[in-house]
């Protein structure tokens, strides 16, 4: 509209400003979101989110169950990474009861935690993907997705939400077989579904032309907004919980934690975090190569061994945080030490902090960019939601 | 169009063939759906790997549409909460005829996991819309939500186009789809 | 700085706005006085002993049956600095309860206070923008209390669980296309 290149000027055309939805039904919102834009022209001057369209009510739903089976329910929250959701539940309620599990079951975690990262990015980066108009890549990684899926279908019979951490334990054993099948998969990632991803997408330049610069963060505003995980490390702070604070013995693991760069832009921007979660998939590999090496070495002790009967911890409130692939997940849980029920469950979901920071970022977009900033938070609504 | 064998068979020459409108009509129709992709909760991902290349539903001659306007099925996919469930009402109007609507997974079927504490949760999406095919699971594998598809399609197969006697699927609302209602 | 020195660096500013502290547990808490919590999180943010710069969680939690009874709001902090975590804690009555707003510190604080609002009711005060936030706007109560009772209806859609509905199908009742009458106007219906 006041494009000097073009000689125009401003009080020459009588613009109004335009207030446009998106939502909550669109192609490409990650979930039932809604945004309410107020455009001038192309370029947006205010973007407020509304949500709420999937509250599903988890936290009544977590009082009126036993511990047990508030899990299901987590599963559904963040469903596209239901390892760890879950994974943080049993921690917190195994932190609250003071139960350790052993060594054999802390790699299983592990192994799961990291497969369902790397599916999880899949999804992440696939979709971001074809939000931007690349649609290949999103089904080449959705191909590379369904192997791991087959995986989890092996050992616990479900494809997307597994019930599958315990408090305690695990509800299955890994099958015999399950390490042979898990290298099997892991020589093709390193081999097809990584270096494609990166050629394919990542160092596109059409992709590169379209994310770097736009939606930049400073590591001050992320913290000020509590970013975690890929968001805040896309912007410079190598803050990692699977690194500050070691659970399930991952202080024995080596991985690097990558923090954008900044190679094509400002750091911080939405490429940033893209580039984080895609180098995030191969830290994941490394990370599974050395359990399931453990794991074959390991005795098979019994997953259930440390399972209570009935989970009844005594009264006492524990916040507990864990590294889901979206950020740093955390449960906060308060047990009046009467009940089996929980007497309130608060879920810390990562994308609703990374959700309140958009309003901040959209000022000044394109619409288009838009797009290309809630794909780079990687929201799913069912966590901000709950 | 087997139906129509025996007596005709082998009787005519191969650029003739004989049906009936309804057969060719339907036969259409149920060949191309296009599903307005309506994905809100985790059945979504399990309807984005059914489009994916395993279970591939482009076979069908399904091509998922953005918008209503240019769709004829709406897969209602996840849970419908009260918030949304004027927007889906909306979208569903906005839909052109013929239009069918499958309810996946228990939350839309019945409210699923949340129907006993679920404040905020529609407890069945026929609330709103009128359903033609319920595929339960939570969430129902690529392969179950297929094989609604393909219920689907027999249902469209059986439908009536040009003479209507009594309720069958062109008429939706309130269509009991018992023996007695194919005439 | 473990748990009671931090509690000590707040006595030591805030004397008798700090009311309680709680050490015996696995995340020590110290209540502060309502009215002085926006003062107590400015200090904790910019002191630099402190720092804490992280706001982790706030949730509400409601205890009608303590005595006296009460709704809580629960601050958990977090320095990246100092790599220390403390938790605060507020006491509310459980009708029209009032705080100050958090969200001059740390500005993630805005979305969680509205949805403490949302589902408990307390108002923030100071807020830049209360409203619900995942519940519908025209929604009448607060969910998350222990005394919320489900209503019958919202705007015509059934709220109550389907087991009723369950029981009546099952005893021959015809369930199906629900309130709304949604046939379009121009039907070729042969009657």
């Amino acid at each position: 509209m006041s494009n000097p290149a073009y000689g125009w000027r401003v009080d020459d055309i009588d613009t109004d400003e335009m207030i446009l939805n998106m939502g909550p039904q669109h192609p490409s919102t990650h979930g039932v979101l809604r945004i309410e834009l107020r455009t001038d022209g192309e370029v947006v001057r205010a973007a407020r989110p509304h949500i709420g369209y999937l509250h599903r009510c988890f936290e009544k739903h977590a009082e009126s169950v036993d511990y047990p089976g508030v899990i299901p329910y987590t599963d559904r929250m963040d469903y596209v990474a239901s390892m760890g959701n879950s994974l943080g539940y049993a921690l917190a309620v195994e932190q609250l009861m003071g139960i350790e599990v052993g060594p054999y079951v802390q790699t299983i975690r592990v192994i799961m935690a990291e497969l369902q990262r790397i599916a999880s990015h899949c999804i992440a980066v696939g979709t971001y993907g074809m939000d931007i108009g690349a649609f290949t890549p999103f089904l080449h990684l959705l191909r590379d997705r369904e192997k791991i899926l087959d995986l989890f279908e092996w050992t616990c019979g479900a494809r997307l939400l597994y019930n599958y951490n315990w408090v305690g334990g695990v509800s299955h054993d890994v099958p015999d077989g399950f390490v042979k099948a898990c290298r099997q998969f892991l020589r093709e990632f390193d081999a097809t579904t990584y270096p494609e991803m990166i050629d394919l997408l990542i160092k596109n330049k059409i992709f590169i032309k379209r994310t770097a610069g736009i939606g930049v963060c400073s590591p001050e505003l992320a913290v000020s907004y509590d970013l975690t995980g890929p968001n805040l490390r896309g912007s410079g702070p190598p803050r990692d919980l699977r690194r500050d604070e070691p659970y399930l013995g991952y202080e024995n693991y080596e991985f690097e934690v990558i923090v954008g760069e900044g190679q094509f832009g400002p750091r911080g921007s939405c490429f940033d975090r893209n580039w984080v979660r895609a180098l995030e998939m191969r830290e994941s590999a490394k990370i599974l190569h050395q359990a399931v090496d453990r794991l074959e070495k390991m005795e098979h002790t019994d997953v259930h061994e440390k399972v209570p009967k009935r989970v009844k911890p005594a009264k006492g409130e524990v916040y507990a945080r864990s590294e889901a692939p979206r950020g740093q997940l955390g449960y906060y849980i308060v047990a009046d030490g009467t009940g089996i029920n929980p007497y309130r469950v608060k879920v810390k979901s990562p994308c609703f902090t990374a959700m309140s920071i958009f309003h901040v970022l959209a000022k000044g977009m394109y619409i288009a960019d838009i797009i290309a900033l809630i794909g780079s938070l990687d929201v799913v609504l069912g966590e901000i939601d709950r | 169009m087997t139906e129509m064998g025996g007596l005709i068979q082998n009787r005519f020459a191969d650029n003739l063939a004989f049906t009936t409108v309804d057969n060719v009509v339907n036969w259409a129709r149920k060949s191309s759906l296009w599903p307005m992709t309506f994905g809100l909760a985790c059945c979504a991902i399990e309807m984005m790997a059914t489009g994916g290349t395993r279970y591939d539903w482009n076979r069908f001659g399904m091509i998922p549409r953005g918008t209503p306007r240019q769709s004829d099925l709406m897969i209602v996919a996840g849970t419908v909460t009260l918030k949304m469930a004027t927007r889906l009402k909306r979208l569903y109007e906005q839909m052109p005829e013929p239009k069918y609507v499958i309810s996946m997974g228990s939350c839309a079927n019945n409210g699923g996991p949340y129907w006993k504490h679920g404040y905020h949760v529609l407890k069945g999406v026929d609330e709103v819309v009128p359903v033609d095919v319920y595929v339960p699971g939570c969430p129902p594998r690529p392969e179950a939500l297929l094989y609604g598809v393909m219920k689907l399609q027999e249902k469209i197969q059986e439908d009536r186009v040009l003479r209507r006697r009594g309720e069958t699927l062109g008429s939706l609302a309130g269509a009991s789809m018992g023996p007695e209602a194919r005439k | 700085m473990d748990a009671p020195a931090i509690h000590a660096k707040l006595a030591d500013r805030f004397r008798e706005k700090i009311v309680a502290f709680q050490a015996e547990t696995l995340q020590p808490w110290a209540v502060i006085a309502p009215d002085a919590i926006a003062e107590v999180a400015t200090f904790a943010k910019s002191d630099p002993a402190l720092a804490f710069d992280n706001l982790l969680c706030l949730s509400a939690v409601d205890y009608p049956k303590e005595d006296p009874p009460r709704m809580e709001v629960v601050y958990h902090l977090f320095s990246y600095e100092h790599r220390h975590k403390f938790v605060l804690k507020v006491h509310l009555p459980r009708e029209g309860a009032h705080v100050p707003t958090v969200e001059g510190t740390w500005a993630v604080a805005n979305w969680h206070e509205r949805e403490a609002y949302d589902l408990f009711g307390m108002v923030f005060d100071g807020h830049s923008d209360m409203r619900r936030i995942l519940l519908p706007d025209d929604w009448i109560g607060h969910p998350l209390r222990k005394d919320w009772v489900d209503p019958d209806f919202y705007n015509g859609m059934h709220v109550k669980p389907t087991q009723q509905m369950a029981e009546r199908a099952m005893a021959g009742e015809k369930i199906g296309v629900g309130p709304f009458d949604i046939t379009p106007p121009n039907r070729h219906v042969d009657e």
